[in-house]
């Protein structure tokens, strides 16, 4: 065999090798997508109710709560972003940071100081890399987040806004989340929003309200509020995670989709070279040959 | 006349239904809920949660704290954890 054409099969090996990977994980995340939607969907009534909920108490209500009040001088604000662990996924990590990084200019611009706080390798690594300050980071979930992960983030977040910002540097006076909203199964949108102050009820779908009703509160409405607003953020990053779930899924479907498709055309043009170079080998050595035995026909003929 | 009963956690609506009544209890105390009570929400604590559907089968849960908000026949409970 020659040179040309060992080379050609050595490189189809491993785009063949390359593409049963690729095609392997587009299969994986492909059947993981239905899963992450459909704790998507399980994962709304709950946000839906609450979400209701607190803005039943927050309209009938005059207690002034430090969580819905907004501070006159804000000073800081944290901006939580929601990327992936691991790459593979095209964009999507990226998209999200990018988001993060318009928002955050945005709010420098608005003289205050960004504080991120990191959920995912892939935003960890970029700030790392950067030697950005990190207020919080957590790692190891994003393909496949739990109740447990949201209220650990929601906590010191919460612990973070609680703090009075303009005595303790820990403190902060605006909560941002950066996520990536899953639409459908081609179109994901990184976004950003304001968790904190809330903002009055600013859900895309109208909640089925109606007319809120006058409630009574048990024990009294400043207490519900105490103990609502966390659990509203912990919905909310929640539903944020499950989102980002989703899309990270869909985008790592979609990119390997790409590379599988992009290893059989490598492929294909590959078998194209190896035969052409079989075929170039073939007719050097018939000519070899053929003019080989026409020099000793010539050469004994000349010999009589 | 029945309540629309709806038993919510972050990952799974529990249970949802009619019922005839609800009893849970609030950080003030046990409460009872039948039709046409008035418009309520409360904090619950660790505790039982019983509904009465209306066929007459009483299930029980437990949940660790959360909500309860009533209104124009209308029950939810939103709660972190449930077990029944």
């Amino acid at each position: 065999m020659g040179a040309q054409l060992r080379i050609y099969r050595r490189r189809m090996r491993s785009v063949k090798a390359t593409k049963k990977i690729t095609k392997a994980m587009e299969l994986i995340s492909a059947s993981r997508i239905v899963k992450a939607q459909q704790r998507v969907t399980a994962s709304t009534p709950y946000a839906n109710e609450l979400t209701r909920a607190v803005s039943a108490v927050a309209t009938y209500s005059s207690t002034n709560h430090p969580l819905t009040t907004e501070s006159e001088r804000p000073i800081r604000a944290a901006v939580l972003i929601i990327s992936a662990d691991r790459g593979m996924a095209g964009a999507y990590s990226n998209n999200a940071i990018k988001e993060g990084e318009q928002l955050a200019a945005l709010l420098k611009a608005r003289g205050l100081e960004v504080k991120s706080y990191l959920v995912g390798r892939k935003a960890v690594n970029y700030y790392r890399f950067r030697n950005r300050e990190i207020a919080g980071s957590w790692t190891g979930f994003s393909d496949n987040p739990t109740y447990e992960h949201a209220k650990e983030v929601a906590d010191s977040l919460i612990k973070a806004f609680i703090a009075d910002a303009q005595v303790e540097l820990s403190g902060v006076d605006e909560i941002h989340i950066v996520f990536t909203e899953f639409k459908s199964m081609l179109t994901q949108n990184a976004m950003a929003k304001r968790m904190l102050p809330l903002e009055v009820v600013e859900s895309d779908a109208p909640v089925p309200t109606g007319l809120l009703p006058m409630y009574e509160f048990e024990p009294n409405a400043g207490v519900v509020l105490d103990a609502l607003l966390p659990r509203y953020i912990e919905a909310r990053v929640f539903n944020a995670m499950l989102q980002s779930a989703a899309s990270e899924h869909a985008a790592r479907r979609r990119a390997m989709k790409s590379a599988t498709d992009n290893a059989d055309e490598l492929i294909k043009s590959l078998t194209r070279l190896a035969n052409a170079a079989r075929q170039a080998e073939i007719t050097q050595e018939i000519s070899e040959i053929v003019g080989g035995a026409d020099a000793l026909a010539s050469a004994s003929a000349g010999s009589e | 006349m029945t309540l629309k009963v709806e038993l919510v956690s972050p990952s799974e609506r529990v249970w949802s239904g009619e019922a005839t009544f609800v009893s849970a209890r609030t950080v003030e105390g046990d409460l009872g809920i039948l039709t046409d009570h008035a418009p309520l929400f409360g904090v619950l604590v660790d505790g039982a949660v019983s509904i009465k559907g209306s066929d007459g089968t009483t299930t029980q849960f437990n949940v660790s704290g959360g909500f309860l908000s009533v209104s124009n026949n209308r029950v939810s409970i939103l709660t972190e954890t449930v077990s029944s």
